[in-house]
């Protein structure tokens, strides 16, 4: 029998407007205990206005090791930023 | 409009929910840094910050009652174990994790219909505190009601412990229905329910859950009480007063 509850990762969304950020991980036996133990252990300052908890199993990630081939290639494109332009001052701040 | 109530009376009753509140709050936040697992641990700290938040309002609304200048800390640190008002249960000791959740579930489904109706109290001080705390009780009944859920409908063992829980502190649930002189009075002037109504709607929602978590309430008629009224306290709140007061008995008026 295994004793240990899933682990699950836990989102929340400060305001609203923002977008879900993750904050860490907790574990529970069920979806429903987790958003209500995100709930105790990540708003208990006034964090977040709404919760999203994700089981870690389903969540598919880069493998470290990828880094290079992915990531890298991207360092050397200084043109992909868009800082050759002037922002005109009536834009304000962008 | 409703009949005019004494001060006494007032006070007596405000103490009845302050020292409710303060008393679990005490007993719930000895759990803190032993609870089973860490999610848990800070749920129930949560859980007892909320109570001792109540408290203040309720023991802070009776020191003002009260009109002798005492505060919701002097009430709650200089008073002796005769004169708290707070309902047997709630000073037992807390026995497992699952006995804890147990009480902490016949008290919260207590709260949540006794807060709905404070609400409409003719006293406004009185409602707007029964506003701020039903919204917490409406989270602890769900958490500790689920979590009743979860272990009596869980494993033989979890399932017999909780068995077990409810066996042992059903007997004092009455007290918590049981009205006297000054709840009779208090109800009169509208500014309480008579106690006695609150039972069906319990019934119904401690029903619901303990169906759902396959337990069996108790038979037998006996009710424990003398909490709310002063008459007796168990053994334990002594022990737990000592606890909780040691500090402001040793170094009297110390602030930090």
């Amino acid at each position: 029998m295994k004793n240990e509850w899933p682990l699950w990762e836990v989102f929340i969304r400060g305001q609203h407007g923002l977008s879900h950020r993750h904050v860490g991980s907790l574990h529970a036996p069920d979806a429903e205990t987790a958003i209500r133990n995100a709930r105790d252990v990540y708003t208990r300052r006034n964090e977040g206005v709404s919760i999203w908890v994700v089981e870690a199993r389903h969540i598919a990630a880069t493998a470290p090791g990828e880094k290079g081939p992915l990531f890298e290639p991207s360092e050397s494109k200084v043109y992909r930023h868009p800082t050759f332009y002037d922002i005109p001052d009536e834009v304000g701040h962008m | 409009m409703a009949g005019k109530l004494d001060n006494p009376s007032l006070f007596e009753f405000l103490l009845r929910m302050g020292d409710n509140t303060l008393i679990l709050g005490h007993r719930v936040s000895e759990w803190c840094g032993h609870a089973p697992v860490l999610e848990e641990d800070i749920a129930l700290a949560n859980t007892a910050l909320d109570l001792i938040g109540q408290t203040q309002m309720w023991l802070g609304l009776a020191g003002e009652v009260e009109g002798k200048g005492r505060s919701a800390d002097d009430l709650a640190f200089l008073r002796d174990a005769w004169d708290f008002r707070n309902a047997l249960m709630l000073e037992l000791p807390n026995g497992d994790f699952g006995q804890t959740l147990m009480r902490q579930f016949l008290f919260d489904a207590w709260q949540v219909v006794m807060l709905g109706r404070l609400m409409q109290s003719t006293d406004a001080r009185v409602a707007a505190i029964a506003a701020k705390a039903s919204k917490e009780a409406a989270y602890h009944v769900e958490r500790s009601g689920h979590t009743v859920v979860g272990l009596g409908d869980g494993t033989e063992e979890s399932h017999r412990r909780m068995q077990e829980a409810l066996d042992y502190l059903y007997p004092y649930v009455g007290e918590l229905f049981v009205s006297d002189a000054i709840d009779t009075a208090v109800a009169e002037a509208g500014i309480a329910p008579k106690l006695e109504t609150l039972r069906e709607e319990y019934d119904a929602l401690v029903g619901r859950v303990l169906s759902a978590a396959t337990l069996s309430i108790p038979g037998g008629s006996y009710v424990h009480q003398g909490g709310r009224d002063g008459r007796m306290h168990t053994e334990h709140l002594g022990h737990l007063l000592s606890s909780m007061q040691w500090l402001q008995r040793a170094y009297p008026g110390c602030e930090w």
